[in-house]
């Protein structure tokens, strides 16, 4: 725990430090607030946050990966990960540190958005219901972008290769519908399932929703499914295992 | 403290460590010595953790380096090759999380403080490493070894890269961590392991070719003798058979050098009684001119080309 702390922090430090967790806020707050403002501005918009939703869980496919490509290849790049490895550190201690920091940052983000809800009470009357679900759901959605950020910057000591491999396998699983629909059985169930947000409606400005398919669809319409909260975290757990595994095998080489 | 027995370590189907075994005994200074590619880093790496040995038992103060490996990393303070080091912290950052990460709990700031006095980095406490220059980057890295106290210190190739004013003071502080330390380093620099180390280890090939201190290294070896001679060339005489025909000469090598008007030999000589005179001797008898002719210390440098070209 006190190892997990000590990676967190350090890595939460570095963020700070750097340009990329600023540049990576900033990009996302003027993104969402495009989808926010487009989605609430014409004369009988419906007063709810599903553009921001709509501009979050698409822009985080790539916003994801930027905060998390540097947290395992540039350890390889520096040499440094032979430092923590030699250290009585434990790889999941230092993987799951990791994720938190990044979280975190995430978290920070999330929380500056509040101010589109605010807006919302101040000049209609929303409901609190699907408010609260989106958040929640974007929350648990982060949770598995970054993962999936995470176990792509494992794969290379190259940032860049990181970036372009973690938004490459987030892009696929967010349009996984188009290949799923059109494959029948047992294979077409399971790459249905596996979609992680919604697909194209967010670039339908007619309704500016989350697709109906994928995992995130409940949650933008104020359900709260525990299926989909399983998933999501499941998709998490997965891909930081995973992230574990190559760093252990490593060692064997 | 240090007990390697029967330890291979392959790369895929390459063997960069074979079947080596040796031990070390607390409070000993070990330099591991060896060209490029001969296995040094490889056998440390083994040594701290981070890699498994692929055959053959490996333990660390007491503890199995595979199934004890917590126990014995924590004897352990390392300092890798090239110096890892995190180039947005301050120097004082870096030795505070090097100490949590290293299980250090409680003192870390006073620790750190001392640490940074040994290591003469009191003026760039609160600098980015980012901006240090190599030789105080390489300080940092020593910093981080020592600062969890470990009773074994590790380090691979301290001195590579930096000036040569600064490989001195390194040196130094390295040889003043000897005496609290059970310390292992690696080197292809001969001066300093003789300087630093009581006891070399000479790696060739992944293998060890010779385990002595230097002084009885060189001994072993002196039964040779090197003298370098400079003449000018008879053509009715064949100056490398003439040399061979002698009872004491064990080689003769000629350093060519097409410009120089005079030809360079290196002879090995059996004993060093008179070599040198009778060398002399038979080029004059000859009607050779003589230019030059010296008698070479034997180095550690040929003791460590000889060992490891055999």
């Amino acid at each position: 725990m006190n190892n997990i702390y000590t990676i967190f922090k350090k890595e939460l430090l570095s963020y700070i430090k750097s340009p990329m967790a600023y540049i990576v806020a900033a990009s996302f707050f003027t993104v969402t607030g495009f989808f926010f403002i487009a989605s609430v501005s014409d004369a009988f918009s419906e007063a709810s946050i599903r553009g921001f939703l709509a501009g979050a869980v698409f822009f985080l496919i790539f916003l994801s990966p930027a905060l998390t490509m540097r947290l395992i290849a540039e350890e390889q790049k520096l040499g440094t990960m032979e430092l923590l490895m030699t250290s009585p550190l434990k790889e999941h201690e230092i993987v799951i540190g990791k994720f938190f920091a990044s979280f975190a940052i995430v978290l920070f983000m999330l929380a500056g958005t509040f101010f589109y809800p605010i807006i919302l009470f101040i000049f209609g009357v929303p409901d609190l219901g699907p408010i609260f679900t989106g958040y929640l759901g974007l929350i648990l959605y982060s949770c598995s972008t970054l993962s999936i950020g995470i176990f792509a910057s494992s794969l290379s000591s190259n940032q860049l290769v990181s970036l372009v491999v973690g938004s490459g396998i987030l892009t696929l699983l967010t349009f996984i519908d188009f290949v799923s629909e059109r494959v029948s059985g047992v294979l077409g169930t399971i790459l249905n399932e596996m979609q992680l947000g919604g697909s194209f409606s967010v670039f339908d400005t007619s309704s500016f929703g989350i697709a109906e398919k994928g995992h995130f669809a409940d949650f933008a319409r104020g359900i709260v499914s525990i299926y989909d909260i399983v998933f999501y975290i499941s998709i998490s757990i997965i891909f930081l295992l995973s992230t574990i595994l190559i760093l252990e095998t490593r060692r064997w080489k | 403290m240090i007990k390697i027995s029967n330890m291979s370590k392959y790369y895929g189907d390459y063997p960069a460590v074979l079947d080596v075994s040796f031990s070390i005994e607390k409070g000993e200074t070990v330099g591991l010595l060896g060209p490029n590619g001969a296995g040094k880093s490889t056998t440390m790496k083994v040594m701290t953790g981070y890699t498994p040995p692929t055959n053959g038992k490996v333990s660390v103060g007491g503890y199995d380096i595979v199934d004890k490996s917590f126990e014995a990393r924590k004897q352990i303070g390392y300092l890798p090759e090239n110096v890892p080091l995190y180039l947005d912290m301050t120097v004082k950052e870096y030795l505070h999380f090097m100490a949590s990460i290293r299980g250090m709990k409680k003192g870390i700031s006073k620790r750190a403080d001392e640490v940074i006095d040994i290591t003469g980095l009191e003026t760039y406490r609160d600098v980015i490493i980012g901006k240090l220059s190599k030789g105080y980057r390489q300080r940092t890295g020593i910093a981080q070894s020592i600062i969890h106290k470990p009773k074994i210190l590790i380090m691979d190739e301290p001195t590579i890269g930096i000036d040569p004013v600064q490989v001195v003071e390194t040196r130094k502080l390295i040889q003043s961590l000897g005496g609290e330390h059970t310390l292992i380093l690696s080197s292809h620099i001969l001066p300093e392991v003789t300087t630093i180390c009581k006891r070399v280890l000479v790696i060739h090939d992944g293998k060890i070719v010779a385990d002595d201190t230097p002084n009885n290294l060189s001994k072993r070896l002196q039964s040779t003798q090197v003298c370098e001679v400079s003449i000018t060339e008879n053509n009715d005489v064949n100056f490398i058979k003439l040399l061979r025909g002698e009872s004491y000469v064990v080689d003769v090598r000629s350093k060519f050098d097409n410009n120089s008007e005079y030809k360079d030999y290196i002879i090995e000589t059996s004993s060093n009684d008179g070599a040198e005179e009778k060398i002399a001797k038979l080029i004059v008898d000859n009607g050779i001119g003589l230019h030059k002719l010296n008698s070479l210390p034997l180095t550690l440098e040929e003791i460590f080309l000889q060992l490891t070209s055999e």
